[in-house]
């Protein structure tokens, strides 16, 4: 079970809804990935166009959580103000934070986010504050009052997966105790597993389904990626040796010679 | 009065944001404002009196990653 914010979730798969070839895939990737937890996000309505309310009632339909985003904004006064819409229209305080700092690599401004994070931590919003995996920016989120945290592994969108494995497993080791996911960079189910057989709670991700060959079928594998990286990390997964041991019982062997 | 809405100038007769939005047939139902940077909740838009030169957001839920 997965538990943030005092809620617990079955599954730990956090999914977008952007980018789907359509509505109709959007609900049917929804469904087969298992998800409670979609992001959502804000933008301006053109007068009688509908729009928004559409993919509001579709949302709707799926009978799941929404975690609205301040995807775009680049100031902690967007994001801040961003964020105050999302309550009011998704009627939720639980806000996905960015602050983006650079328009090319989509990097955090972790100077806006930890500022951001307290304003609205003391507004009363349950913050799920999109970081890098620096420890201690994390400890900055932690202590704005965040109570789960969500390093990338790699830039928004990249599907390089873990870049940096060793950054990510001393995450994990120091923030024991504190809801983790992964945020940003996933392309592949097996990147998806790898983060949690590291101990990582859960995972986001968006553009790795919604623009895979066949979105509702990916859904499904990172679905199972993910439960069989969970599970492995129960598990507790054989460390890696620097030399070869014997699968096989030596003591026994027949001597020919 | 000329007011600036979603980042373009138009000029519009309404005093308040709530009638803003019938004058410019939108469905309150789902829509986030804010004017001059700031929320205007649902509940306050009818009290929300405008004023020549505000910037007028009027957002709906989109797609997000």
């Amino acid at each position: 079970m997965f538990e943030v914010y005092g809620e617990p979730f079955a599954s730990r798969f956090l999914l977008g809804t952007a980018q789907y070839p359509s509505p109709q895939i959007l609900a049917d990737a929804v469904r087969a990935s298992g998800a409670e937890i979609l992001t959502v996000s804000l933008r301006r309505e053109t007068a009688g166009s509908g729009t928004g309310g559409r993919f509001w009632d579709l949302i709707r339909e799926l009978n799941v959580k929404v975690l609205p985003n301040t995807a775009g904004c680049h100031s902690v006064k967007e994001a801040v103000t961003t964020a105050r819409m999302a309550r009011d229209l998704f009627r939720t305080d639980w806000i996905k934070l960015e602050v983006i700092g650079h328009h090319d690599s989509l990097q955090p401004d972790v100077f806006g986010l930890v500022e951001a994070a307290s304003i609205l931590s003391d507004d009363g919003f349950k913050v799920f504050p999109y970081t890098t995996d620096d420890i201690v920016v994390g400890e900055r989120l932690l202590e704005a009052g965040c109570q789960v945290l969500m390093p990338w592994c790699a830039p928004i969108g990249s599907a390089k997966g873990p870049v940096n494995t060793d950054a990510l497993r001393a995450y994990r080791s120091h923030f024991s105790g504190v809801p983790l996911v992964v945020d940003a960079g996933l392309g592949r189910p097996s990147h998806a597993a790898a983060v949690l057989e590291l101990g990582f709670d859960a995972v986001l991700l968006n553009t790795a389904v919604a623009k895979a060959g066949h979105p509702v079928a990916m859904a499904k594998a990172f679905a199972m990626a993910i439960e069989a990286g969970r599970l492995a990390c129960e598990a507790q997964p054989l460390e890696p040796r620097d030399m070869a041991v014997p699968s096989t019982p030596v003591l026994g062997m027949a001597v020919f010679e | 009065m000329k007011l600036t809405i979603n980042g373009e100038p138009q000029e519009v007769a309404s005093a308040t944001l709530a009638a803003l939005l019938d004058e410019l047939a939108y469905d309150h139902e789902f829509l986030a404002t804010a004017r001059n940077g700031d929320l205007v909740c649902a509940e306050e838009r009818g009290d929300c009196v405008l004023e020549a030169g505000d910037r007028i957001e009027i957002l709906s839920p989109m797609q997000g990653g």
